[in-house]
């Protein structure tokens, strides 16, 4: 069908006549449009406007509200307007489209330029309070319920922690084997490689020992659980508060924080020292493989002079970090959680807020650490 | 609007479906005709969504064949499916609108993707749905998280009405609704069958909403189609699952009349 058959207009004594025919449907509604806008913007001066429909064949709500629309703009101009040749099977729609404003009122809220940008500045700032203050707010209601768990042990979900103890610390146990090994392996490799040249490969040992021990397993492991297991604590906590299923466990008389929130953050706390221990361990073979086969230092060497560059104070400093950071992380993870609202979007912002934030914060707690240890002279 | 009673929109033959070696549906045999409001009802679990979905091409079937608007399912190429995606609209159950897009761009979403109208009129049709099922304009901006159960349906039905299309799929719209939001509710479908000739295929469990807007009335059970009808024909039926249905305690007899549409729609169509 030509677009010109659909609609055609003449001037008649008394005004403008159009004539529509074919079919003013969905499909056809693309090539209308203009069509009938040309007509609105030509014919400026005309007073009366008749638009014949006979010869419409079909009409759907597409074809209608243009029809509609149409009269309602020569209509506003102060023209009288009359659709002719309606048939009765057609009227109904006519009617019910009519009904319609088909308008939205004016957004009152919308602001441009340098207020705009001046209010997303504010916003984020209030932003950055209130997660400082939600935190807090997470971290007492943890207590509480934490203490009255100590109170009343039996209320205590052990089932739920070592489900998720199994999820966080077992499962995770492979990945975080493989990552830190090589992560020891490529300090090695990277230290033999520099160390050679003034022919200090021997202190690679020493390098690999403190830095593993001391900051990066702890620190990688963080990572890691902040973006494999934060991540996923946000997204079931997120999708139940969608669900109303935090609200259904508040009617029931239960403390959403003490039945979902505490056996997560717990099996973080257990959790994260054991894998960090792991991963140390791991990483520090990496590094003891790579000095073998790369470096040709001999295990034999390599465990000697591990055990004179670094003691246990070294190992304790590292592990005692591991337990707040996973504090944080499940602080974080839940916060985010419990803030998700109805729609998916939601879901998949605060998920990602979770995991960089928890990282963020986690690589914060590691310099106050470096901080306290330097002052007290560990 | 071309209304031959004769001619069926869907016909579904011999269908089987099954689920983990149980078989839900066995022998579904049924036409929607073009222009009626087919309602749906049966036992829960009966397989009323499982049939909803096997014909929307959500599952896949055992046996038979579902033909839609001419167009035999299972045989089609990817355009020719497509073209009868278009021209179908499905209402779901919880309304499944697209929780990060506003009700207004949900209902402009299949607008935009089909028919690429300028965005002006885009918008202004997505408005004109939503006044045509009862909402106020201003609910265009609104995201699905903020509106009632009621408003959500009503937001879904605007969207699976954005093409305007020729079969219109309802499970279980009136659930969960207000009995002045579903009377509303069946009052909006019936104006859209007379203004639209739409054909509708409603599962429903709402006895007020079958007597009100239903042609014919199809009961599922035991994986087939027990019976169908004009509500006249269930109410005459021996079927022991219809009769407690429809003369059991919940299905009030003489407290409420109710009109029986079955009766006054025939009158005004000969
Ligand atoms: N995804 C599925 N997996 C297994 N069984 C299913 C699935 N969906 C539905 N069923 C089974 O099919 C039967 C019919 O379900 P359904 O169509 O939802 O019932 P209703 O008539 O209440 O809508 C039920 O017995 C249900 O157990
Ligand atoms: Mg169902």
């Amino acid at each position: 069908m030509t677009a010109g058959t659909l609609l055609s207009g003449q001037v008649t004594a008394g005004g403008l006549g159009l004539a529509a025919s074919g079919s003013w449907t969905a499909e056809h509604a693309r090539t209308l449009e203009p069509l009938i806008d040309h007509a609105t913007r030509t014919d400026t001066t005309v007073q009366r406007i008749i638009i014949d429909v006979t010869r419409i064949e079909r009409l759907d709500t597409y074809g209608a509200w243009l029809i509609e629309r149409t009269l309602r703009v020569w209509t506003e101009r102060g023209c009288d307007t009359r659709i002719v040749g309606l048939p009765d099977s057609y009227g109904n729609l006519f009617k019910k489209v009519r009904a319609g404003v088909g308008k939205l009122t004016p957004d009152k809220h919308k602001r441009t330029g340098i207020v705009a940008t001046l209010e997303s500045v504010g916003r984020t700032m209030t932003a950055v309070g209130n997660d400082l203050f939600t935190i807090f707010q997470i971290a007492g209601a943890l207590l509480v319920a934490f203490l009255s768990v100590v109170a009343h042990p039996r209320r205590f979900r052990f089932t739920s922690l070592i489900n998720h103890l199994e999820r966080v610390c077992w499962n995770a146990v492979p990945i975080i084997i493989l990552i830190t090994f090589l992560i020891g392996a490529i300090i090695a490799q990277q230290g033999i490689f520099h160390f050679r040249t003034f022919g200090a490969d021997i202190y690679v040992v020493d390098m690999v020992g403190v830095l593993v021990l001391r900051e990066l397993g702890v620190l990688i492991v963080c990572i890691m659980i902040a973006g494999r297991s934060g991540s996923a604590y946000t997204a079931e906590l997120g999708s139940m508060k969608m669900r109303e299923e935090i609200d259904a466990l508040r009617t029931m008389g239960f403390d959403p924080i003490e039945v979902l929130v505490l056996p997560r953050i717990l099996a973080l706390i257990i959790a994260v020292p054991i894998l960090a221990f792991i991963g140390a361990i791991a990483a520090l073979y990496g590094g003891g493989i790579v000095s073998w086969l790369y470096g040709g230092i001999d295990p034999k060497i390599f465990l000697s002079r591990l055990h004179e560059s670094i003691s246990i104070k070294t190992f304790a400093v590292g592990m005692i970090k591991a337990p707040f950071m996973a504090l944080i992380i499940g602080l974080v993870a839940c916060m985010e959680g419990l803030q998700v609202k109805g729609s998916a979007e939601s879901l998949g912002a605060k998920t990602t807020d979770s995991v960089v934030k928890s990282i963020f914060l986690v690589i914060v707690i590691d310099g106050l650490f470096a901080v306290f240890f330097a002052s007290i002279g560990v | 609007m071309p209304f031959r009673s004769d001619d069926s929109v869907i016909k579904v033959r011999d269908l089987a479906v099954d689920f983990a070696n149980r078989r839900v549906l066995n022998g579904v045999n049924l036409d929607l005709k073009r222009g009626e409001i087919l309602g749906f009802v049966g036992a829960s679990g009966a397989g009323k969504s499982v049939l909803t979905r096997t014909i929307i091409g959500l599952l896949p079937m055992q046996a038979g064949s579902i033909e839609v608007l001419g167009v035999e399912l299972s045989k089609a190429s990817q355009a020719e499916r497509q073209s009868v995606d278009r021209r179908w609209g499905v209402l779901f159950q919880q309304g499944a609108l697209f929780s990060s897009l506003t009700s207004g761009k949900n209902v402009e979403f299949p607008i935009r993707e089909y028919l690429r109208l300028s965005p002006k009129l885009t918008t202004e049709i997505a408005i004109s749905k939503l006044e045509m099922v009862g909402l106020k304009p201003d609910v265009y901006r609104n995201f699905p998280s903020e509106l009632s159960g009621g408003m959500i349906k009503r937001v879904a039905l605007a969207r699976a009405l954005a093409l305007d299309p020729e079969i219109l799929f309802l499970d279980e719209p009136t659930s969960g609704l207000d009995p002045i939001s579903a009377a509303e509710f069946d009052h909006l479908l019936l104006t859209l069958q007379e203004t639209l000739g739409i054909s509708v295929f409603m599962v429903t469990h709402d006895l007020d909403s079958l007597h009100r807007t239903c042609d014919r009335i199809a009961v599922l059970s035991e994986g087939k189609i027990a019976e169908i009808g004009n509500m006249d024909v269930m109410l005459a039926s021996k079927h022991p699952w219809l009769k407690e249905y429809f003369h059991g305690e919940r299905a009030h007899n003489n407290e409420i009349q109710v009109p029986v549409k079955g009766r006054r729609v025939t009158e005004k169509r000969v």
